[in-house]
């Protein structure tokens, strides 16, 4: 018991641990409200897009020496609209369109990285820095948490319409193209606010593993909200504090640890789980009238 | 709504996709309180005139007026209702039959839409009229073709839309559901809302409908079921003498 709590406690003495707790706590739970949305769409690809593309944008933010936040998020929602444009005035499909415009702004990103002094790490950009983040680290990602979070607070039943059915918020004079626009400005800031905690290149698992995770266990969106921050927050507690004990890498371990979820809830969910299923299937009823 | 206006009308509406002409000069009047089908094979410009009705399409010419007004002020004012084709619908989307139904009323709701004891009295009478007020919480997947069917007719009751737009409303629903539906779609005609229904379901429409429509591009007839369901006048836009049954 005393060696559980001082594998609990003993980090805390530490402040830069304190402060990785904090980060990896505040983003945690944004990235997991949002990706409930983004699972049901089904916009994966384009949060790994948003995500790499903001690379040259925290790179000249560096550069000019403004918040590395600005940057991102210029480029995030820059991404997105150029997307849009290759998609609607090209023959080019969407996914072709996003894999085009995010691989080659990340290969901008990396082309400037190699091209300024060495106090830009382009590895604590890729793969997070969280036992590293500065003050202004944290005033940004504090900041631009409680933004997300009011925005979503405000509008989450519409954005919730826009997900399951934009011709009825269409046919009653919601503008469904501007639910989809505010949700892909969120989408651009809760990847920066994701960059500190597990860097670019595992974002995209911050806005999709809660998500579906929590999908796989619940049927009514509330209880998949609750259940996606519990899973993520989770995830980033444990991620963290394993990667003090075993000297590893801090992005990596949260990001292993949702996975580890996932996995579970994948075999075992009582309702949509792989063996879970199995072991109900005789139990299931029967509705009255078979669809089609 | 001014009176005797027409609940739809449409003048020379013309669509195209490139080089594809979906709608060719389309001239429709439905007048209010009645049950229209809108018949025609897949590709005849059904799905494209109710996306143009519904505004989720810009036609390339022609004139649309629903209700007496424009079609976006209708819209806003609620008056307009789309009960989408089965296959368009997430079925496994985490949300249950109140959730669905009190989506009708967000346009009357303030910007946060949290519903009122007014909307969830209306959201309870609708859910209860279409039958379903034991499965209200039940995820919406979860349903049989005909109570998913019924759920989405409540949210257009939930919402006293004037103008109903249906796609495809039997596909996937069994004759028990099927009399149950057009029995209620009835009683919202009755109430002087108007119906327009999109199916190939030639079957169902002398039951269901006051008068029929039949598109192939433009409208190749138009009146009661009767006079549309001849077989020379469903030669020339099926291609073929029809049978009495399901066409595909």
């Amino acid at each position: 018991m005393t060696g559980v709590l001082e594998w609990v406690l003993a980090p805390l003495q530490f402040e830069f641990m304190l402060r990785a707790l904090l980060v990896a706590v505040v983003s945690g739970g944004v990235c997991a409200i949002l990706s409930c949305w983004l699972t049901l769409i089904g916009w994966s690809l384009l949060g790994d897009a948003v995500s790499h593309a903001v690379l040259p944008g925290v790179v000249l933010s560096y550069i000019i020496g403004i918040p590395f936040a600005v940057g991102a998020f210029v480029f995030g929602v820059g991404a997105v609209g150029l997307i849009g444009v290759v998609r609607r005035t090209s023959r080019v499909k969407e996914d072709a369109a996003i894999g085009v415009v995010f691989t080659g702004l990340f290969a901008l990103g990396i082309v400037l990285v190699s091209r300024t002094p060495s106090n830009t790490d382009l590895t604590h950009i890729l793969f997070g820095n969280l036992l590293g983040v500065s003050d202004s680290d944290i005033v940004q990602v504090l900041v631009m948490s409680a933004v997300t979070l009011a925005i979503v607070l405000v509008k989450r039943r519409d954005l919730t319409l826009f997900a399951f059915d934009p011709t009825h918020a269409h046919a009653i004079g919601l503008s469904p193209r501007r639910l989809e626009a505010l949700l892909l400005g969120l989408l651009a800031l809760t990847v920066v606010i994701a960059l500190q905690a597990v860097g670019i290149v595992l974002v995209v698992a911050m806005l999709i593993i809660p998500g579906a995770t929590a999908y796989l266990l619940t049927d009514r969106f509330a209880t998949m909200l609750a259940v996606a921050a519990a899973v993520s927050i989770g995830s980033s507690v444990a991620g963290t504090y394993l990667s003090f004990h075993a000297d590893l890498s801090t992005g990596g371990t949260i990001v292993v640890s949702q996975a580890g979820v996932f996995t579970l809830a994948y075999l075992f969910s009582p309702s949509h789980g792989i063996l879970g299923r199995w072991r109900t299937r005789r139990a299931v009823r029967v509705p009255e009238e078979r669809p089609l | 709504m001014s009176a005797g206006s027409d609940a739809v009308r449409v003048r020379g509406l013309t669509v195209r996709y490139g080089e594809v002409l979906a709608l060719d000069d389309v001239d429709l009047d439905v007048a209010p309180g009645r049950v229209c089908g809108l018949l025609g094979v897949n590709g005849s410009g059904k799905s494209s005139l109710f996306k143009a009705l519904i505004g989720t399409l810009r036609p390339d010419r022609g004139e649309i007026v629903l209700l007496g007004r424009d079609p976006a002020a209708a819209r806003r004012a609620g008056a307009v209702s789309y009960v989408p084709q089965a296959d368009a619908v997430d079925w496994a989307f985490p949300v249950g039959v109140t959730d669905v139904v009190t989506m009708g009323r967000y346009g009357r709701m303030g910007p946060m839409r949290r519903p009122k004891q007014a909307d969830r009295t209306a959201v309870a009478g609708a859910i209860e009229r279409v039958g379903l007020t034991d499965l209200a919480g039940r995820q919406i997947g979860a349903l049989s073709g005909g109570q998913r069917k019924r759920a989405f007719l409540a949210r257009a009751i939930a919402q006293d839309a004037s103008l109903l737009l249906l796609d495809e409303p039997f596909s996937g629903v069994d004759k028990g559901s099927e009399a149950t539906i057009v029995a209620l779609l009835h009683a919202m005609r009755d109430e002087g809302r108007t119906v327009l229904v999109s199916t190939h379901d030639l079957a169902a429409v002398p039951d269901l409908c006051d008068e029929a429509v039949l598109l192939a591009r433009r409208v190749i007839a138009h009146g009661t079921p009767e006079h549309v369901l001849t077989p020379d006048v469903l030669a020339g836009a099926f291609g073929a003498p029809p049978t009495r049954g399901r066409a595909a």
